[in-house]
């Protein structure tokens, strides 16, 4: 093998006044970046193994540990940065395609940050929340056009939906590309929220059909675990077309982190690839995706919402207004920041839409044909507090999925290595080693504590604005005006810019 | 330079009166004017308008347009138009006479006219709906025109000044109807514009409005997918829309659209009767985006009657009052009292509770 041309990219740095050499940091990476060496008696690191997950640092009992981007830099170069040229090196060392975990990272401009909110003053009264009532809400699923009454009363049926108590729910994480105690958490936080989680495409696990209730259950091309048991088991079905942090392309989840709970969950053999066609093989078109949605529907008594989930893409505007008329109840966005457990580092850096601009897009363009009132939207990526959620719910969505804040919320440190498996917060891993490190009920505790804070705060930022019900806010584009914005910006999202 | 209504958003507060009598007795505007006057204060010389229902007997059938021309174009197109669309059976200018806090506004004419029937015939479409349509096209298209009203045996009557100079301007005296409602405008910016005053109205329908509505951006976008055009981006306009909606077009009963708008609690929702809480839940479900969310009182009149509303939390002031056959609201009790000193009832109807004044033998506005 040539030599490894590879810098480390971290630096691990040891206070040995401090250290103790009681090896926790040695049981606590799974990277290796830590060892004993027993002839010195003393815990030694290997930069080049560290992911800057904090584990160590975190656990370390005398504090010893620190870690720092490693000081080497390529001499200064706008194009030709250090990212680029060891992106290089790894490939010309595998001839293989980069992979990479969590959303796309790179400095493309964030809309949330370049929308700013409205406040009541004089003309109308801000609301408090701590002396009235605020509510928050909201229904996701299928509307009739209106509502017609017989002598007084209701005689409209409205089609099924989903009710939550806060406009946030899980996004979809499968089971293989996080633990079942990450599973475990979502669903206890969501039952205790009044929310919902989404399976992801790999099945639910045996021990979780107890929270069918708040349970999104997600069918995508590769079909994993879906069975009919599996699909009345939730409260609603997602049909994933697309994911926002790899449009075009399907999931995949490495064998190694396929064990017997995993592979009895997806219904495949123990230890091998599970890897997603690019499309459903059933869906070529359009008029495919109507029948998958009435398939599924069909399997479920219509009892259950359906929904459709896409990546933002160029055409996303034009897309979502076929699938509200190929009968989907809801349409989840997903724009091209959102997380993933694995995905080549090209598509993920470089394919789909922001976020923002497609959820104006499509809402607007629901609303030029009249038919926005009829289907539910649902926001997904780079929700990153609850200030982007009143955003997103201005702009134009129903509701907001977060995935990568729910993560961190349960200890993720954003390290980018979920496809390697070895997720020292025992989040991203089916290693039993780490998932034991998640407490199912501490995680459940602190996602739920993640969504009651940002209720709160929504809340808050609602009765500043002179609004005590969420559905006021719902597509209100006057709340929001632009800063830093062009024209043109400022036209595919529908708001005015700061002073006018 | 200052942009017109409709070119910008611009927030008012305001007071408001309405008086009406149950038995359809006809009375002039000298109340409603004193009403409206002794809230002076609550309004500042930028505004203010009267409805009235009732004054034209001799063309109950037609619909009576009002129009304000800013020019000599505006009315000859607009007459063009009218021709094209409907049998003209009478028109002239507004009556009115100079008052000292009137300035110079538009030239103020009306029309009484039915639908060419080959025009309904041919389009598909009831009378209201035909007419709808060409308000929104006169004043989407014709520069310098607006249609101050266009219901049948109504009409509103507005100006850029105090509402008891606006009263006298038009000579409201010596018109005689049996539903009165009464504005006066204290907009936190304006160029004055006389379109801008209230009442705004839509067929039959007027509406005053005191308040400033939080979820206006979230029902204007509502609206517009079923085709209402909010050329004069007011709330006013936006709730006049509202309930045609609601209750011409899908002509749901008047207090689901009353719960539509200021809509009851979820907490107060989970104790109704299972019945009950179906309908309402059904209602949010639905028609949230139409929820009036901020302050608000309105009073929203039609031929058959006028209704009250506050919004769901009370953030404006409304008093009721009944006397015989005369029902009173007014933003405050001296509005009332001025007029009537010695009311049978006087209350203060709680946040979200209509208070409904139908005439007799009518069950719905």
């Amino acid at each position: 093998m040539s030599l490894d041309l590879l810098t480390p990219e971290f630096l691990i740095e040891r206070d040995r006044n401090r250290c103790i050499d009681c090896q926790v940091c040695v049981r606590q990476c799974a990277n290796e970046a830590h060892s004993f060496d027993a002839e010195e008696e003393k815990v030694v690191s290997k930069d080049e193994k560290c992911v800057a997950c904090q584990r160590c640092v975190v656990m370390c009992p005398t504090h010893a540990l620190s870690i720092r981007r490693f000081p080497l830099e390529f001499r200064e170069n706008a194009l030709w940065t250090g990212r680029t040229i060891k992106d290089i090196y790894k490939q010309a060392a595998t001839g293989g395609i980069l992979s990479t975990g969590m959303g796309n990272d790179k400095p493309y401009p964030i809309y949330w940050d370049h929308m700013l909110l409205n406040a009541s003053q004089v003309t109308n009264p801000s609301i408090d929340p701590l002396r009235e009532p605020m509510e928050l809400k909201t229904f996701i699923g299928r509307k009739p056009e209106k509502l017609e009454f017989k002598e007084g009363k209701l005689i409209t049926k409205l089609p099924p939906r989903m009710e939550l108590d806060v406009p946030i729910l899980f996004s979809a994480m499968s089971f293989g590309s996080i633990s079942l105690n990450a599973h475990k958490s979502l669903a206890r936080a969501s039952q205790q929220e009044g929310t919902f989680w989404n399976t992801g495409e790999g099945g639910l696990h045996k021990d979780l059909y107890q929270y069918g209730g708040n349970t999104i259950v997600q069918v995508a091309s590769g079909r994993f675990g879906v069975d009919p048991e599996y699909l009345n088991a939730g409260a609603a079905i997602e049909i994933k077309i697309g994911q926002g942090a790899k449009p075009g392309i399907g999931g995949h989840l490495p064998g190694e982190k396929v064990n017997w709970e995993v592979s009895e969950t997806r219904m495949i053999p123990e230890g091998t690839d599970a890897i997603s066609p690019a499309p459903h093989h059933d869906i070529y078109s359009i008029e495919d995706l109507h029948q998958l949605i009435f398939s599924l529907k069909e399997a479920t008594n219509y009892k259950k919402p359906v929904g459709v989930k896409i990546a933002a893409v160029h055409n996303v505007a034009a897309i979502a207004s076929g699938i509200a008329r190929a009968g989907a109840d809801f349409i989840t966005i997903d724009g091209f920041r959102g997380g993933t457990g694995s995905a080549p580092l090209r598509t993920r850096d470089s394919v789909g839409i922001p976020i923002e601009l497609a959820l104006a897009a499509v809402d607007t363009r629901l609303r030029d044909e009249g038919i926005r009132g009829l289907v539910s939207i649902i926001s997904a990526s780079s929700i990153r507090n609850s200030s982007d959620v009143v955003k997103a719910i201005a702009l134009g969505a129903d509701a907001v999925y977060i995935g990568t804040a729910a993560l961190i919320s349960l200890g993720c440190h954003m390290c980018q290595k979920c496809n390697t498996g070895k997720c020292n917060w025992g989040i991203a891993t089916q290693d039993p080693n780490l998932t034991k490190r998640l407490n199912p009920e501490i995680g459940a505790e602190r996602a739920a504590n993640l969504i009651r804070a940002w209720k709160h705060e929504i809340k808050e930022m609602l009765g500043g604005m002179g609004i005590n019900a969420l559905e006021s806010l719902r597509g209100n584009r006057l709340m929001l005006r632009g800063v830093w914005l062009s024209d043109r910006d400022l036209n595919i999202l529908g708001i005015k810019a700061a002073g006018e | 330079m200052l942009l017109r209504e409709g070119e910008i958003r611009i927030p008012s507060g305001c007071a408001i009166s309405g008086i009406m009598n149950k038995k359809g007795q006809v009375f002039s505007g000298e109340d409603i004017i004193k009403s409206i006057a002794l809230m002076h204060d609550r309004s500042n010389g930028l505004g203010g308008g009267f409805a009235a229902y009732g004054i034209y007997p001799e063309y109950a059938e037609h619909y009576a347009f009002h129009m304000f021309y800013d020019d000599v174009t505006a009315k000859e197109d607009v007459e063009h138009f009218f021709h094209l669309n409907f049998v003209v059976d009478g028109s002239d200018r507004v009556p009115t006479r100079k008052v000292k806090g009137i300035g110079s506004g538009p030239e103020v004419w009306r029309y009484f006219v039915k639908p060419k029937e080959e025009k309904l015939s041919e389009l598909e479409l009831s009378e209201d709906d035909f007419v709808a349509r060409l308000v929104f096209e006169i004043n989407d298209t014709i520069p310098g025109a607006f249609v101050v009203s266009s219901g049948k045996n109504m009409g509103a009557f507005k100006a850029v000044g105090y509402p008891e100079d606006v009263g006298e301007y038009y000579k409201l005296e010596e018109y005689k109807a049996y539903i009165w409602t009464a504005h006066g405008r204290f907009p936190t910016n304006t160029p004055g514009w006389w379109g801008g005053a209230h009442p705004f109205t839509l067929l039959d329908w007027s509406i005053v409005h005191n308040g400033e509505i939080s979820s206006y951006g979230a029902n204007k976008r509502y609206l517009e997918m079923f085709g209402y055009k909010l050329a004069l981006q007011t709330d006013t306009e936006a709730i006049t829309y509202c309930f045609d909606l609601l209750l011409r077009q899908h002509k749901v009963p008047l207090e689901v659209a009353v719960t539509a708008l200021a809509a009851p609690f979820w907490s107060d929702i989970a104790r109704m009767p299972e019945d009950q809480r179906e309908a309402v839940t059904a209602i949010r479900n639905l028609y949230g985006p139409l929820l009036l969310n901020g302050p608000f009182s309105i009073i929203l009149g039609s031929r058959k009657g006028m209704m009250a509303l506050n919004d769901r939390v009370k953030l404006r002031s409304l008093v009721a009052a009944t006397k015989g056959d005369f029902l009173y609201v007014s933003s405050e009790e001296s509005g009332i009292r001025e007029i009537c000193p010695d009311p049978d009832t006087v209350w203060a109807p709680k946040g979200g509770e209509p208070v409904i004044g139908l005439l007799e033998g009518e069950e719905t506005l």
